[in-house]
């Protein structure tokens, strides 16, 4: 059988979500943020929501997302993207709103209005996207940042005695009571991609019946903040990340399913 | 017995070459070409295509969602 005849439409298994518009993604080549935009798009698709849905962008790398996916956005200023969030949906109850943050924008300079939001119950979906780094501004030093992990703040490596140490505000917010959903992913390797997809699916659903606030954490790399390769990147995140970042659901149906 | 062949297509001018499908491919079909697209990545091609089984693994991991799946089954 000739590569010329499998390539037909009806053979066809798998293809870019036709919510991402045709703008070629300006992220670092294997970045993580990509893969998880691709599933966010792919996610609201399948729910059929593109229409009633209104996303709110942050500052920093996720940012972009507002030009990749074909629907409703707005962008907050740096850190209160949950606050902007909870204002649209408050007016607009009707509508599913999510935010797509970055560590650097929700666990550093948007703490207060994260923690606030997941307190109230808001009834939106955060993602948030966590490479250990300030990507865009250059890689300094972020609240997630590992111990001894050298950035540009912190050229000698992450001083736990005078730095602290990494903030994983994941499992802070999971003992919130207003929080419904709460699961950490990578999108490293296929199999990681395809839970991943569950868990942003699972988030969107709690908003849609009305089940309160769900928050998925995506563990990512960021091969130039890091100065690695893509594939030597997500080899080390393998390595260091996830023994301090442990991936799985945290909170399912407002119950916590992991003892922390 | 019937057989399932893959192939994949992929969108040269948005491939950035970061090789994430190369280590995803469970049947090592998948090389970077040679040649350079406009923006001066090296893109990623069907190398092996007879072993390619149509699996998605690639596509699944791309970052920038330029590969497009195709699966049919093949009498051998």
């Amino acid at each position: 059988m000739e590569v010329k005849e499998i390539i037909r439409q009806e053979n066809m298994v798998y293809q870019r979500s036709s919510l991402l518009t045709s703008k070629p993604f300006s992220y670092c080549p294997g970045c993580g943020h990509g893969t998880s935009n691709r599933l966010v798009a792919e996610v609201i698709e399948e729910l059929g929501i593109q229409n009633d849905t209104i996303g709110v962008a942050p500052v920093g790398c996720s940012v972009l997302i507002y030009d990749f996916i074909d629907i409703d956005f707005s962008q907050a200023p740096h850190g209160r993207a949950p606050a902007v969030a909870t204002g649209i949906k408050r007016v607009l109850p009707e509508k599913v709103v999510f935010t797509y943050q970055g560590d650097g924008d929700l666990a550093a300079i948007g703490t207060s209005e994260t923690i606030h939001a997941c307190n109230r119950g808001e009834n939106i979906t955060i993602i948030f996207v966590n490479n250990g780094i300030y990507g865009m501004t250059g890689g300094q030093m972020a609240p997630t940042t590992l111990p001894g992990m050298k950035t540009s703040t912190s050229p000698y490596g992450r001083e736990v005695a005078t730095m602290g140490t990494p903030l994983k505000i994941t499992e802070m917010i999971a003992h919130l009571d207003g929080v419904n959903f709460v699961s950490r992913q990578a999108v490293h390797t296929p199999a990681a991609v395809r839970k991943a997809k569950k868990a942003i699916r699972a988030a969107f659903e709690c908003q849609i019946n009305k089940k309160g606030l769900g928050f998925v954490e995506i563990v990512s790399n960021c091969n130039s903040g890091w100065k690695m390769t893509p594939v030597k990147a997500n080899q080390w995140m393998e390595e260091n990340m996830f023994p301090f970042y442990p991936l799985g659901d945290i909170k399912v149906d407002g119950k916590l399913v992991k003892t922390l | 017995m019937a057989k399932a062949r893959g192939a994949i297509e992929v969108d040269i001018e948005k491939c950035k070459g970061c090789e994430l499908c190369i280590g995803s491919c469970p049947f090592h079909v998948i090389s970077l070409e040679q040649h350079v697209n406009s923006k001066g990545y090296h893109y990623a091609y069907m190398g092996n295509p007879e072993a390619c089984t149509g699996c998605t693994n690639c596509a699944v991991v791309c970052p920038d969602g330029v590969i497009t799946v195709f699966r049919a089954k093949s009498e051998v």
